[in-house]
């Protein structure tokens, strides 16, 4: 990909995830690489189990022990996160980096009222009082449009429904205006007919701040039509990134390829779906050499006995010996 | 909420009314007060005499009711023993036990939340794992050899702290406290800490387990996320998601503070009610017995009423469910 002048919101380097386990140490996010430009949209896609929320969590500093950075590095607007103490971390958190969950119904904490878990937030990250913090707490509900914002900022998270309350959360990522959202399968768990709604939210709020998203999904959908570029994760490792229209719709990665044949929307045209033969390898037995190759259609010997280098193939990159087939 | 408090009032008011029975039936089945109340030296007629002033003549029903009646007046009868009142007996012991339960339960709450809290958050260190093994002592150990084990090594090795009785105590009319002398607090120490280390031991391994389980949350991960104060997130968030269940265990061991101060009360000669109730046993005095009875069960209906209200004050999902088919 061409070198952009601008300098990235978030850069992703070499980034290895490890947890040690009673098996041995397992690598859940193996050497990845990406940038996030400002106000752009990456998305995030991969078999369940491929590194996705691992790759988010050790992002914002939030890996759960024995999980932990082993090598790499994270940098936020120019600036290392990824070896930072607790404390500073935990500043960057919230007010750098804002964070969707999956689940709005377990994202909120049920006993407080949604007005108090916003201030709190605003409290904490900006240097406001009070007073202006639960103004800015009303704007913000406004803003994810929540009715009545200024009445409803005493209400508890079960007396929203699970779109409204999938708003107030973005609300709560968002209201300390960080550079940056993870947002892990913000729609998974919402009403198909809410999902578009709040996807649309999320990306005209960033656009308007400048705000920086990395869009874990399962949605190819979403993808299309949200995000500028995808990454595509394969058992912890990156598979292929690059700007959105290429990889959908001529991918060079034989994993990907295999990807949008089974997806509906990117098949769009071809008479029926086919599927890749196999299943994604568990983190305890990883094959040798490229980790795809037991699944992959053009695998040869080199692929079983070397890891895939990741080189430049369709406008981004692609980690693969044989990229659209020729050797590289 | 005001059908529920009512239903619970009506709940609690059957209980009491089987409580009472119970109560009442020692004296038809228990021992043969008149034996003990006269010597050997009696006639027929002081028999006859003191069964009359007794109500011991009456038919049963009669008897229950008037029992009931009294009751509800706070009026048990006569001591057997001591030929008073029952409910002046009772009303002088009973600042002693609610001033030895009162201590020993916040002793209990403030040491068992925090020490719970603190082996939530620090799962791993040593200085969690030391008390949580040190716990298990606590919840395995009888009441009775706690007491003496303190007894031996404060009172009779160290000489600091009394090993009986309430020390000096001030009239206040209707209640003799000994929280105001520095005799009464020192003797209060090893009794209250005698009868709330279980408590706090089983409250603490609560707040633990919960405070675990909280932690665990999505909207722990979220305040974390959010960037929040551990501060906050623990005792904030967490630690108000763990009370519910926390209280309802907590409230239910109120009661069983007082309940279980009769042995206590024995070990350290503690002047309560629970120490009258083991006396009134041993001389089969009826009336002392059932009065004990209905006040310790009206303190556990009450205490459980309060803990119900408390869920509403807490959890506000509750609140909307009122109307509902919510329990
Ligand atoms: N504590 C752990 N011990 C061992 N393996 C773990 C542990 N936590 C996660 N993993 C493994 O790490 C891998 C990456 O998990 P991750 O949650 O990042 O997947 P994902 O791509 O987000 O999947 P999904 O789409 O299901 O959310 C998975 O294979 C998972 O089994
Ligand atoms: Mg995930």
């Amino acid at each position: 990909m061409a070198k952009t002048v601008k300098k990235p919101v978030l850069s992703v380097k070499n980034l290895s995830v490890e947890i040690p386990t009673r098996q041995g140490i397992l690598t859940p996010v193996d050497q990845l690489s990406f940038d996030i430009e400002q106000g752009k949209i990456l998305g995030v896609v991969g078999e369940s189990g491929a590194g996705k929320s691992m790759t988010g969590n050790a992002v914002i500093g939030l890996l759960d022990p024995p999980a932990h950075i082993s090598g790499g590095e994270i940098r936020l607007k120019g600036k290392r996160i990824d070896n930072l103490e607790r404390e500073a971390l935990r500043k960057v958190r919230g007010k750098e980096i804002g964070m969707v969950f999956q689940d709005p119904l377990t994202s909120l904490n049920p006993l407080l009222p949604i007005g108090e878990q916003l201030t709190e937030t605003i409290l904490e990250h900006l240097p406001v009082n009070k007073n202006e913090a639960q103004e800015r707490a009303i704007a913000a509900l406004e803003e994810v449009g929540i009715p009545a914002a200024a009445q409803r900022i005493n209400s508890y998270p079960h007396e929203f429904s699970g779109g409204m309350r999938q708003r107030v959360v973005i609300a709560l990522a968002l209201c300390a205006e960080p550079s940056l959202v993870i947002a892990d399968e913000p729609t998974t768990a919402l009403d198909v007919s809410v999902q578009a709604q709040i996807i649309a939210l999320l990306k005209r709020l960033c656009r308007e701040r400048g705000t920086a998203i990395m869009l874990i999904t399962h949605d190819m959908g979403v993808i299309a039509e949200t995000a500028d570029e995808v990454a595509v994760m394969y058992a912890g490792r990156l598979a292929e990134l690059g700007p959105v229209r290429n990889v959908l719709t001529s991918p060079t990665h034989p994993y990907t390829q295999g990807l949008m044949a089974s997806t509906p929307l990117a098949a769009k045209g071809k008479k029926r779906l086919s599927q890749i033969p196999g299943a994604m390898p568990r983190l305890t037995d990883l094959p040798f050499g490229c980790a795809f190759h037991p699944r992959c259609p053009i695998a040869k010997d080199k692929c079983r006995s070397d890891p895939a280098p990741t080189i430049e193939a369709g406008g981004g990159k692609a980690a693969c010996w044989y990229v659209n087939g020729e050797k590289s | 909420m005001l059908a529920f408090a009512i239903r619970r009032a009506f709940q609690s008011f059957i209980v009491l009314l089987v409580v009472g029975l119970v109560a009442f039936s020692m004296f038809n089945f228990v021992g043969d007060p008149i034996d003990n109340m006269l010597g050997q030296e009696r006639t027929d007629a002081d028999i006859e005499r003191l069964r009359t002033q007794l109500g011991l003549d009456q038919p049963f029903p009669v008897q229950y009711y008037r029992f009931l009646e009294g009751a509800v007046q706070g009026n048990f009868g006569i001591s057997y023993r001591q030929g008073r009142p029952v409910s002046e007996v009772i009303s002088e012991r009973l600042p002693a036990t609610l001033e030895l339960a009162f201590v020993s339960a916040v002793l209990a709450i403030i040491f068992g939340v925090a020490l719970g809290v603190f082996t939530a958050i620090r799962r791993n260190g040593w200085a969690a794992n030391t008390i949580m093994t040190l716990s298990l002592i606590g919840v395995s150990l009888p009441t009775f050899l706690i007491g003496i084990l303190l007894i031996y090594l404060f009172a009779v090795e160290l000489g600091w702290l009394p090993s009986f009785g309430r020390g000096d105590v001030v009239d206040l009319g209707w209640w003799r406290t000994g929280l105001l002398t520095q005799s009464g607090l020192k003797a209060l120490i090893l009794p209250a800490i005698t009868l709330g280390l279980y408590q706090m031991t089983l409250i603490m391994r609560l707040v633990r387990s919960e405070m675990l389980e909280v932690l665990r949350q999505d909207y722990i991960r979220f305040a974390r996320a959010r960037g929040l104060k551990d501060k906050s997130v623990y005792f904030r968030h967490a630690l108000k998601n763990t009370l519910v269940p926390v209280i309802t265990v907590t409230g239910m061991q109120l009661g069983a503070i007082i309940a279980f101060a009769i042995i206590t009360e024995t070990v350290f000669q503690w002047p309560g009610v629970g120490l009258l109730f083991i006396n009134a046993i041993r001389f089969v005095d009826i009336p002392v017995m059932a009065a004990y009875l209905m006040l310790i069960s009206v303190m556990f209906v009450s205490i459980n009423l309060i803990v119900d209200l408390l869920y509403f004050a807490i959890d506000p999902r509750l609140r909307i469910e009122k109307s509902g088919s919510g329990k």
